[in-house]
């Protein structure tokens, strides 16, 4: 993609908080069926951190994960971005944290920007080796969306879970890595999906609280629409068509939307990676954590083309297309 | 386009976007109580004939299309 430099995902891992919480507990409060959730969403069960357990928490886990499976991953990484949409506090940055736990030289920031998040950070450390202004990123999503929903919500509170995944991205084999890139935002979109920080109110008025709100009938259609235009101009500008890719992994916030998107480009279930029904919606976390099972259960191999597409608050997307392996 | 055209158009998305039979969907079809749909069917059914017809459909006109014939009658009006 940089023309002669190819860059890729040389470590991954991710981590699960171990409290499973099931649909059946919903019902025990509030006005909803596990008939209803699945129908709608394709969900069973999520998982929930402890009540001490927060993002820093899950990151760490992650990169550990990562570590197990990689051992010496991190040498030669100069810098850290963590993705995240519930970071421990406005200040320090996540990402700091995670660059002290693990003792990592260099840069530690966090990116905001929804679910797609950890795609615009892969993006990010992808421009930042090519810039030759590191020689490998540590690129983290973690999320510890538990703690800001509110549980009283049937229409939100069923649909999200915590986890982190992480990955480090650096030089690969000729012939493998990123092909291409999409990433795109429409903040027009803003009051569809929100959670207040500092601002009681968005500019245009709309009144936030602190806890996550959606309008969940606009982010499916917006989601619909941006899965599949996203995911057509990155399979184009990768030179390839839908028939290429071999494995699909698509945020997992819906089997609807993700059943949607798979339909119009017309891929056989075969090659699409679904966890939605074990995890819910873990935000940053969900791909690099269906990314890792999927490659877990051997259905990535060396020289697979994966496309990877995410929607989210913003309103944004991101999506991208690799060729797998070349570590 | 006639009414018969539109009214074959929109079978043909209706069929796509909630796998029902062509001979189940005749004008007198509730979507919600005669051919099976979900509140999340009916809005991607809103949006297949968004795409069909080169249309927007406002979320208040789309709550009042519960039958075929509301769909083809909608078109109709807004295609002029
Ligand atoms: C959230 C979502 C499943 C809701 O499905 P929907 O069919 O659009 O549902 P609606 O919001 O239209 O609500 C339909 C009815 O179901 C009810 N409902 C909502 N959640 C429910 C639940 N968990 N259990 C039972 N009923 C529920 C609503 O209250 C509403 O009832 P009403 O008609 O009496 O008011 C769906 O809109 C969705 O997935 N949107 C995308 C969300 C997403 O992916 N967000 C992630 C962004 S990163």
């Amino acid at each position: 993609m940089t023309g002669g430099q190819a860059l890729g995902i040389l470590a991954l891992g991710a981590y699960a908080p171990q409290r499973v919480m099931r649909n059946e507990e919903f019902e025990a409060y509030l006005d909803t069926s596990d008939e209803w959730i699945v129908t709608r969403t394709g969900i069973r069960e999520r998982r929930i951190a402890a009540e001490d357990e927060y993002t820093s928490d899950l990151a760490f886990k992650a990169v550990e994960d990562l570590l197990k499976r990689h051992p010496g991953a991190l040498e030669g990484v100069d810098g850290v971005i963590v993705a995240t949409n519930t970071p421990d506090a406005l200040f320090p940055d996540t990402a700091a944290l995670v660059q002290a736990r693990f003792g990592i030289q260099g840069f530690a920031y966090d990116l905001l920007a929804g679910c797609p998040g950890w795609l615009y950070a892969l993006a990010q450390a992808h421009a930042m080796v090519a810039a030759g202004l590191a020689r490998k990123v540590l690129v983290v999503g973690a999320e510890a969306l538990s703690k800001i929903l509110d549980w009283n919500d049937r229409a939100t509170a069923v649909l999200f879970g915590d986890a982190g995944g992480a990955a480090v991205v650096g030089r690969v084999r000729e012939g493998f890595g990123f092909r291409s890139f999409v990433l795109g935002a429409d903040g027009t979109g803003a009051k569809e999906l929100y959670h207040a920080c500092v601002a009681p109110r968005l500019p245009d008025g709309t009144s936030m609280r602190n806890r996550l709100h959606m309008n969940g009938r606009e982010v499916f259609k917006f989601a619909v629409r941006v899965m599949n235009t996203a995911t057509l101009e990155a399979i184009e500008k990768a030179g390839l068509t839908p028939e290429d890719i071999k494995v699909f992994v698509p945020h997992q916030a819906n089997l609807r939307i993700i059943d949607a998107a798979r339909e119009r480009l017309g891929l056989p279930w075969e090659r699409v990676v679904v966890n939605v029904d074990r995890y819910g919606n873990t935000s940053t976390a969900s791909i690099p954590l269906a990314l890792k099972e999927a490659v877990d259960a051997g259905r990535i191999q060396e020289g697979d083309h994966v496309l990877l597409v995410s929607f989210g608050a913003g309103l944004t997307w991101a999506a991208a297309v690799l060729t797998w392996g070349g570590a | 386009m006639t009414e018969q055209e539109i009214f074959e158009k929109v079978k043909a998305v209706i069929a796509d976007k909630l796998s029902v039979e062509p001979e189940k969907i005749t004008l007198e079809a509730r979507f919600i109580e005669d051919l099976g749909a979900d509140s999340l069917d009916t809005v991607e059914l809103i949006m297949g004939l968004e795409d069909e017809f080169g249309l927007e459909i406002s979320d208040e006109d789309a709550e009042k299309i519960r039958t075929v014939k509301d769909a083809v009658a909608y078109i109709q009006s807004k295609l002029g």
